[in-house]
C-alpha cells in the first residue's frame, strides 16, 4: 500500500507546489488584511445609502464560494484579447485575498467597536484632527483585539489555497495530484499533501492562541 | 443579451439538475457535519480521557489538513484500498468530515459555556448523566451554538463547489457550461452566483428559524434579532427627537430669560455657571 520510494519521490515535488501556497497565503494575507482595514473604515465613515451598497457587496462576495469567484476573474481575464497574459498565481492571490478581506473587515469592526468609547472623547477633548486619533489612538487598541482572529483567518486562507486548483495553479495539492495521476502513487502524494497542511498549520494555530491569550486585555 | 436570456432558458432544465445537487450535497453534508460534530464535542467534554483524546485528534486531523486533501483522499486513495465510493459519497463524506470537525469545536466550548449552576441543578436533583445532558445542558448550548454552526454550514455551502473537481456536475459545473455555451463569462457566473447566494441567505433564514425556535424553548428571545434591531432603531430615533424638541425648549428659555443669545450647543448645562 505504502511504498516509500514513490514517497521520497513525490516529496521535492510537493515541496515545489507547496513554495506557491506559501506564495499564495501570504500575499493574500496582506491583501486581505490591507483591504479588510480599508473596508472596515469604509463602511464606518460613508454616508448611508453608499454603505449600504458596500455591505451588500461584501456579504456578496462572503457569502459565494471562492471556487466559483476564482473562475470567474480567472476567465474573465482570458476573454479579454490583447491583455498580457496575467498568471493564475497572480490572479489566485488576489481574488483570495479580496474574500478574506470580506471576513477581515468584520475582525477590524469588532476590533474598533470594543475600543472604549472615552477613549475617541479624549482624543477629541485634546483636539487631536481624525486621522491621527484613528492612527495613533484607536487603531493600535483594536488592532489588539483584532490580531489574533486575523491570524485565524491566515489559517483559514492557508487552507483554502487548494482551491486554486480550480485556476490551474500548481500548489501542494494540484501538485500531489498531478504526481498521482502520472504515477499512479496517489496514496504516498495525498497522504504527505496533508502531512504537510497539518505540519504547517497545527502549530500556527497554537501560536495564535498563545498570542491570543498574551494579547487579551481581560 | 436577449441571446443570453435565450440560452438561459434553454438551459434552465440543466442548471436546476446543478442546483439540485449542490442542494443535496449541502443538506446531506450538513447533518451529517452536525451529528459528527455532537458526538465528537460531546467527547471533548467528556471525563474520560479515553474519549476526549482520540475525538481531539479526529478534531485537529480533519481541521488541520485541507477540505480538497479529503475529498481527493476518499476519492482516490480510498479506492486503492478496496473501497469504492461515488463522487456524490465521497464529496458529502468530506463535507461532513471537515465541517463537522470545525462544528465539534463549537459544540465543545457552548457545552463548557453553560452556567455551571446548571451543572449543579441538575446534578442536585439527582438527574442521570445522560439525563442531565439531554434534558437539561444540550437544549441551553444548541441555543448557544446555533450562530456558529450557521456561520460554518454557510462555509460548508460554499466548499460544495470544490464536487466538480471529483466529477460531479453541480452548480459550478452547470456555470461552466453556460459559460461556454453562452460566450458570456460576466453573464453565466452573475447567474450562479446570485443563485449561491440566494441558498447562503435561505440556509441564514432556516438557522434563524431554528436558533429562535431553541431560545423560545427556553423561555428566552434570540438576542440581537432583526425584530430587536428595529426596535432600537426606532427608540433611537425618538430619543434624538426628543433631545432636539428639549434643547430648543431650553434655547427659547434661554433667550427668554436672560437674553444672551447663548447658543445651548455650546454650553450644555445652561443655569450653572454657563457665563464663565
Amino acid at each position: 500500500m505504502w511504498n516509500w520510494e514513490f514517497a521520497v519521490e513525490a516529496l521535492p515535488i510537493l515541496l515545489r507546489g507547496f513554495v506557491n501556497t506559501l506564495i499564495a497565503t501570504v500575499v493574500g494575507t496582506v491583501i486581505a488584511a490591507i483591504l479588510g482595514l480599508i473596508l472596515a473604515v469604509a463602511i464606518r465613515g460613508l454616508p448611508r445609502w453608499i454603505n449600504w451598497l458596500v455591505r451588500l457587496l461584501v456579504a456578496f462576495v462572503r457569502n459565494t464560494p471562492l471556487v466559483v469567484q476564482l473562475l470567474f476573474v480567472y476567465y474573465a481575464f482570458s476573454d479579454i484579447p490583447g491583455l498580457v497574459d496575467v498568471p493564475a498565481l497572480v490572479i489566485g492571490f488576489i481574488v483570495i485575498g479580496i474574500h478574506y478581506s470580506t471576513y477581515m473587515s468584520e475582525s477590524y469592526r469588532a476590533g474598533i467597536d470594543s475600543v472604549p468609547p472615552g477613549q475617541f472623547e479624549a482624543a477629541t477633548a485634546l483636539s487631536l484632527p481624525p486621522v491621527r486619533t484613528f492612527t495613533a489612538i484607536v487603531l493600535p487598541q483594536a488592532l489588539r483585539a483584532t490580531i489574533p482572529s486575523l491570524g485565524n483567518y491566515a489559517v483559514a486562507m492557508f487552507k483554502d489555497t487548494p482551491f486554486l486548483f480550480a485556476i490551474s495553479v500548481v500548489e501542494l495539492v494540484t501538485a500531489a495530484k498531478n504526481f498521482g495521476g502520472s504515477t499512479f502513487a496517489y496514496t504516498e502524494a495525498f497522504t504527505l499533501a496533508g502531512i504537510i497542511f497539518l505540519a504547517a498549520s497545527y502549530p500556527t494555530s497554537l501560536l495564535i492562541q498563545r498570542l491570543d491569550r498574551r494579547l487579551a486585555t481581560y | 443579451m436577449n441571446d443570453n436570456v435565450t440560452t438561459l432558458l434553454n438551459f434552465l432544465p440543466q442548471l436546476w439538475e446543478g442546483v439540485q445537487t449542490t442542494i443535496i450535497l449541502t443538506v446531506a453534508g450538513s447533518i451529517g457535519a452536525v451529528l459528527i460534530a455532537i458526538i465528537l464535542g460531546l467527547s471533548m467534554t467528556s471525563p474520560s480521557a479515553w474519549l476526549r483524546v482520540p475525538a481531539r485528534i479526529i478534531v485537529e486531523f480533519f481541521r488541520g489538513t485541507s477540505l480538497l486533501v479529503q475529498l481527493f483522499w476518499l476519492f482516490f486513495v480510498l479506492p486503492l484500498f478496496g473501497f469504492d465510493l461515488d463522487p456524490m459519497a465521497c464529496g458529502i463524506g468530506a463535507l461532513a468530515l471537515n465541517y463537522g470537525a470545525y462544528c465539534a469545536e463549537v459544540v465543545r466550548s457552548s457545552i463548557k459555556t453553560v452556567a455551571p449552576g446548571q451543572w449543579e441543578a441538575a446534578i442536585a436533583l439527582s438527574l442521570s448523566p445522560t439525563r442531565r445532558m439531554i434534558r437539561v445542558i444540550f437544549p441551553q448550548a444548541w441555543a448557544l451554538m446555533i450562530p456558529s454552526i450557521a456561520t460554518l454550514l454557510i462555509q460548508l455551502l460554499k466548499g460544495t463547489a470544490v464536487v466538480s473537481f471529483i466529477t460531479l456536475s453541480d452548480l459550478t459545473d452547470k456555470t461552466t457550461q453556460l459559460r461556454q455555451s453562452t460566450g458570456d463569462t460576466m453573464f453565466a457566473f452573475s447567474v450562479s452566483l446570485i443563485i449561491y447566494f440566494a441558498l447562503a441567505w435561505l440556509l441564514q433564514e432556516l438557522m434563524n428559524f431554528l436558533e429562535r425556535r431553541a431560545a423560545s424553548a427556553l423561555g428566552r428571545r434570540r438576542p440581537n434579532s432583526r425584530t430587536d434591531r428595529r426596535e432600537a432603531r426606532r427608540l433611537a430615533r425618538a430619543d434624538a427627537v426628543r433631545r432636539d424638541r428639549l434643547a430648543s425648549h431650553a434655547a427659547a428659555n434661554e433667550g427668554a430669560n436672560h437674553s444672551t443669545g447663548a447658543d445651548p450647543t455650546k454650553n450644555p448645562f445652561p443655569g450653572q455657571g454657563g457665563g464663565l
